[in-house]
């Protein structure tokens, strides 16, 4: 027995000694980070992406797959590392609430701008349904156009889920458009993309929420030109909500801890910047080339290798 | 007029009846109503109207005819939101320990004799004296202490502040209680960690280890090693990687293991299920999936078995769980996955442990309902023997009880698995994440797939497992070494082709796939083309047709049966549903039930839980229907029966995310959509129920039913659906339960009820109290409707003398 005990010593100490040697040379922990998974085609293959770059950098990597807004409580607990896309307009509200609890850091912003906005697949337009678009203005003699069953003869403009930006759009469409039309929230995003399946099956004109960089960019989407976005023009800033969305940025998130045990993957993963181009290119490995997750990653780290070591290598 | 008098219960029905009516007509012609119901807040807002009218002035409507506002039906006019001043809660506390009390003395009196409460009052009002001072101590000095203790020092609080509350005590049993240091080596510092963290992030570890284990024996790995080394010496050490068996060898030991247990039947299917998830690319995420199954089934069924035998052993634990069983068999998955994220992580183990509380219930059930169903006789018979305790238990009970603990292990598969897509909500990887990402694509071809993988490990496992568990142990068999190792030296033997296989694999094909030993995923063989297709065909030959039925559908019915329901004043549905409850099980009913109700009455979301209710009952309705006419039609024959059976099994594990889309697509993100979802589902039950009713008919009364000369219809409508209708009826109770689960995953179309909360939970500041309040009030419809129909059903059963 007290042999061992001694043994057991021995090795703590050993572990000690070891542990604190590697902490002179300041090198990434062996911990595994972990990268979160939700459920779209870009941000999957970025996950991949991201995580082949930090094992390029002889980190381990972990990926878990969770859920799209309830990410940001776990990146504070320590649960997730990182977040490498957090959308303005849609994990705006999850992203500051985890932040004002405490241990969730902003590792700064790709150089993509997002748009999240009500808008009309392409051949919405090409068929001149409703002359004028994309200008708001013209929607509101063209209401009938966008009805459906359950409108009771109004124009529907379906919205994403409540959880995304609450009541905005009703705020904005009682503002702007008056009483012709009603705003349906969506249950999830895969509500929006078969609404615009069955919309074309029918030939009935609809108006939902889309945002871009997306894949839905392929076959073509027109956004509503609302007035320009200022600050404070929304009905719960104080305004009057005579407003469109603000060109929205896309952020990083990571856990406070994060820094410090991995400072040269943080340090990467907080140059790196995507822009849409390239969150573009990587979606469409998966959703047009019909290639798996993994290999979109593998084959985009080889495609452009120069531009993921400019963003990781330099300065160090 | 006898026939009114025979049957007084068509007299009180009548009377509630009359009573609703006049209560939905107190507040105005039903247009009228609807203009109010609209115009109401807002009237409210500008002054036009008082939300609360003051006492004598409501009496004084009541008296000419009109229902004051308060008793209406919008909560935001705050009657129900009750602001209470705490002072008034110790006093409520201290009353009702006091009632308390004194009800406890006069039931355990009239056990002994008959007296009334006046005659108990005049010969033991003396111990009135000793209830009023400990009432008083426990109401003012007591529950003050506790309360102030668990949430500070409120000075008025409301219902409405209800998940407020919980999730502040939540997070601070989470984060705050308790803290002990821990210091942490990445960073160097002591931090302070709440103990239940830590003690909820060690189960994680574990789980999180076991699952990682089986994982990597099927898939290979570095985990289990790293959990016997550290990260640091596996860099350090290139070579340690756990291989994964080649997909040949599980597929060969998974047919020997189904030959071994059963026979030919079953080798056959263990073969061309795992044939089909290897060929098929879907390889990596079942075993994903599979893994953790693998934890949570066990788990579950162990679970389930302790505590169906504690309760069994004990009355008092079989009194608490049953409320508990109940709560937790109709509270919507969605509304504990933030708590669970909150208290284990998020990741597998997150997954598993929700799945686990999925699972449970049904297991703990049946394993009671198995040991009490054993005779006595085999008890005694155990005794004589000289069985200790726990040989009574583990050699004769169980076993004897072993046909109705099988339908619990049924279960328990049939709901973990049914649970993969959603536990991938929390973290668990697999066909569940892969299929959200496919159907988020639109590819609901290759949704099919990975559902049918599903499918087919549920099937699998099942079958595997009752067999195992029907296996005779051949006490007497005296078998040389080869013999008696057969099947492990068999295993040797494929473990070994496997590995030479795929060693001969990597000569053969060139790429860095060797197909012999890993199928990747996507690389596989795919039918999602032609199932596209298919669907793509479907869609396109059924579209126009469906409009115009949707078109009907929403517009004759659903609309006005939803403004209906969201018109109904809030004393009228109290007055229909506490009047029901008391014709069905008399006063104590109508109290269970009133109780349900002013549970949701009381917080925010009436409305809402209006919507559910709308919802839940059309589907019921039209699933019960539907349920009860095929499962009656099938049960006709055995081989039908069969077969219906088994269409239940694979409906109830596919996961309903696949057929949402295309129903999304053909019917729009409508009510329609919600409701056709939720009746293929909940069909599934009244089904299921009728089937195993009408056939556990006894074969006597059949026969002297048909000595009496009736005809086959007559025999169904006079003999069989009676004798089976109390069975039939508790299948209704599960559509009712299905029914509202879907009605809540039906948020993922876009409703407005209370699912739409739920889901909305998950990224709110207040996760936790709301997912489990909301609940809470979907579990509250749901007890309503199972209390009901329980109580009615054990009444009737009584009537016809069958257990």
């Amino acid at each position: 027995m007290k042999k061992f005990t001694s043994k057991v010593a021995a090795a703590a100490l050993v572990m000690t000694l070891a542990s604190v040697s590697g902490q002179t040379l300041a090198a990434d922990s062996t911990k595994p980070i972990v990268i979160p998974t939700h459920n779209w085609s870009s941000q999957v293959v970025m996950a991949y992406v991201i995580g082949g770059i930090f094992e390029d950098m002889g980190n381990n990597v972990e990926y878990v797959s969770a859920d799209t807004q309830g990410v940001y409580e776990s990146i504070r607990n320590g649960d997730v590392t990182i977040s490498h896309e957090v959308w303005q307009s849609t994990f705006g509200a999850s992203f500051y609430a985890a932040m004002a609890k405490g241990g969730l850091i902003d590792a700064g912003t790709h150089a993509a701008l997002t748009l999240e906005e009500v808008g009309v697949p392409q051949w919405v337009v090409d068929n001149n349904m409703c002359p004028g678009l994309p200008d708001y203005k013209a929607l509101i003699d063209c209401y009938e156009v966008f009805a459906t069953v359950d409108s009771g003869g109004k124009g529907r403009i379906l919205e994403g889920p409540q959880s995304w930006h609450g009541t905005e759009y009703p705020d904005r469409v009682e503002a702007l458009l008056g009483d012709n039309w009603v705003v349906k929230f969506a249950g999830s995003a895969d509500a929006l993309w078969a609404d615009h399946v069955a919309a074309e099956k029918e030939g009935r004109a609809t108006l939902t929420f889309n945002w871009t960089p997306n894949f839905t960019d392929g076959a073509g989407f027109v956004f509503i030109e609302w007035p320009e976005y200022y600050l404070g023009c929304r009905k719960q800033d104080g305004g009057d909500s005579k407003c469109g969305s603000p060109k929205g940025w896309l952020k990083k998130a990571a856990n406070y801890k994060f820094p410090k045990t991995h400072p040269a993957a943080y340090m990467a993963f907080s140059r790196m910047s995507f822009d849409a181009g390239q969150i573009g290119s990587m979606a469409a490995l998966v959703d047009l080339e019909g290639m798996s997750h993994k290999d979109a990653a593998t084959k985009w780290l080889a495609d452009n290798e120069d531009t993921w070591r400019a963003m990781t290598g330099v300065g160090m | 007029m006898d026939y009114l008098k025979n049957n007084p219960k068509l007299v009180q029905l009548g009377v509630v009846l009359i009573g609703f009516v006049v209560l939905i007509l107190m507040t105005g012609q039903y247009s009228e109503i609807i203009d109010v119901r609209d115009g109401f807040t807002k009237a409210v807002e500008k002054g036009q109207i008082v939300p609360v009218t003051g006492f004598s002035e409501s009496v004084s409507m009541i008296l000419s005819g009109q229902l004051p506002p308060q008793f209406v039906r919008i909560p935001e006019l705050n009657f129900l939101n009750l602001v209470v001043s705490t002072s008034i809660v110790y006093i409520l506390t201290t009353l009702l320990i006091m009632a308390g009390l004194i009800f406890n003395n006069y039931y355990s009196k009239i056990q002994s004799s008959k007296i009334s409460l006046i005659d108990w009052f005049k010969r033991y009002w003396t111990k009135l004296f000793l209830y009023v001072i400990i009432s008083i101590f426990g109401g003012f000095f007591v529950a003050p202490t506790l309360f102030t203790w668990f949430f500070g020092e409120p000075g008025t609080s409301s219902f409405w502040d209800l998940p407020i509350i919980v999730t502040d005590y939540g997070n601070f049993l989470m984060y705050e209680w308790f803290p002990i240091q821990v210091y942490d080596p990445d960073i160097e510092e002591f931090e302070d960690k709440a103990l239940i963290f830590q003690i909820t992030r060690g189960i994680s570890a574990a789980l999180l280890f076991c699952i990682a284990l089986i994982r990597e024996i099927l898939l290979g790995g570095v985990k289990t090693i790293v959990a016997f080394t550290s990260w640091d010496w596996l860099s350090e050490n290139e070579w340690a990687y756990w291989p994964a068996l080649p997909w040949t060898v599980v597929c060969a030991t998974t047919t020997m293991l189904g030959y071994a247990l059963q026979g030919r039947g079953l080798a056959m299917l263990a073969c061309f299920g795992t044939l089909y998830i290897s060929i098929f690319g879907q390889w990596e995420p079942s075993m994903e999936t599979l893994s953790f199954v693998l934890i949570a089934a066990p788990v579950s069924v162990i679970l389930g078995l302790f505590f169906g035998v504690w309760s069994y052993k004990s009355k008092s634990v079989e009194v608490v769980l049953a409320p508990l069983l109940n709560i937790a068999q109709s509270l919507p998955h969605f509304s504990y996955l933030v708590p669970v994220m909150v208290f284990f992580g998020i990741g597998d183990q997150a997954g598993a442990i929700a799945t686990i509380i999925f699972a449970t219930p049904p297991m703990i059930r049946l394993t009671l309902l198995g040991l009490k169903r054993v005779s006595p006789e085999v008890l005694d018979a155990g005794m004589m023997s000289g069985c200790h305790n726990y040989q009574l238990m583990f050699k004769v009970l169980i076993p004897t009880a072993r046909r109705d603990i099988l339908i619990g292990v049924n279960q328990v598969i049939m709901q973990c698995l049914a649970m993969a897509v959603i536990a991938s909500f929390i973290g668990a990887k697999g066909l569940g994440f892969n299929l959200l990402l496919a159907l988020n694509q639109l590819r609901v071809g290759q949704a099919l797939e990975l559902g049918l993988c599903i499918v087919i490990i549920a099937v699998v496992l099942d079958k595997l497992s009752m067999a195992w568990a029907n296996k005779q142990t051949d006490y007497f068999a005296d078998l040389p070494f080869m013999l008696r190792h057969k099947w492990s030296l068999l295993f040797g033997v494929i473990l070994l082709i496997g590995i030479v296989l795929s060693y001969i694999g990597t000569f053969i094909f060139k790429g860095g796939i060797n197909y012999l030993y890993l199928i990747p995923h996507t690389k596989g063989v795919t039918l999602e083309p032609m199932l596209q297709g298919g669907i793509d065909w479907f869609l396109d030959y059924f579209f126009f047709s469906l409009q115009d039925f949707n078109k009907w559908l929403i517009v004759d019915i659903l609309l006005p049966m939803r403004e209906s329901y969201l018109s109904m004043p809030v004393s009228a549905t109290f007055f229909l549903v506490m009047g029901i409850g008391y014709i069905v099980g008399g006063i104590r009913s109508a109290l269970i039930v009133g109780l349900c109700l002013l549970f949701i009455a009381l917080l925010e979301w009436w409305d809402r839980a209006l919507i559910t209710a709308y919802m839940a009952s059309f589907g019921v309705i039209a699933s019960a229907i539907i349920g009860i006419t095929a499962g009656s039609l099938c049960a006709q024959n055995k081989l039908a029966s069969k077969v219906i059976l088994l269409l239940c099994d694979t409906f109830q594990t596919f996961p309903s995310f696949v057929y949402l889309i295309p129903v999304m697509i053909l019917f729009g993100v409508t009510d329609t959509t919600v409701l056709i979802a939720v009746i293929i589902y909940a069909t599934i039950p009244a089904t299921r129920y009728t089937v195993e009713g009408l056939n556990s008919v006894p074969e006597d009364l059949q026969d002297a039913g048909s000595m009496s000369g009736v005809s086959r219809i007559q025999r169904w409508v006079k003999i069989e659906l009676p004798l089976a209708f109390p069975h039939i009826m508790l299948g209704v109770n599960q559509t009712v339960i299905f029914a509202l689960f879907m009605v809540i995953i039906g948020a993922f179309i876009g409703t407005e009820d209370l699912g739409q909360f739920i889901i909305k939970a998950l990224s709110d500041k207040q996760g936790i109290g709301n997912g489990l309040l909301l609940g809470l009030c979907v579990a509250s419809i749901g007890l309503t409707v199972d209390h009901l129909i329980q109580t009615w059903a054990s009444r009737r059963r009584k009537l016809l003398g069958i257990n």
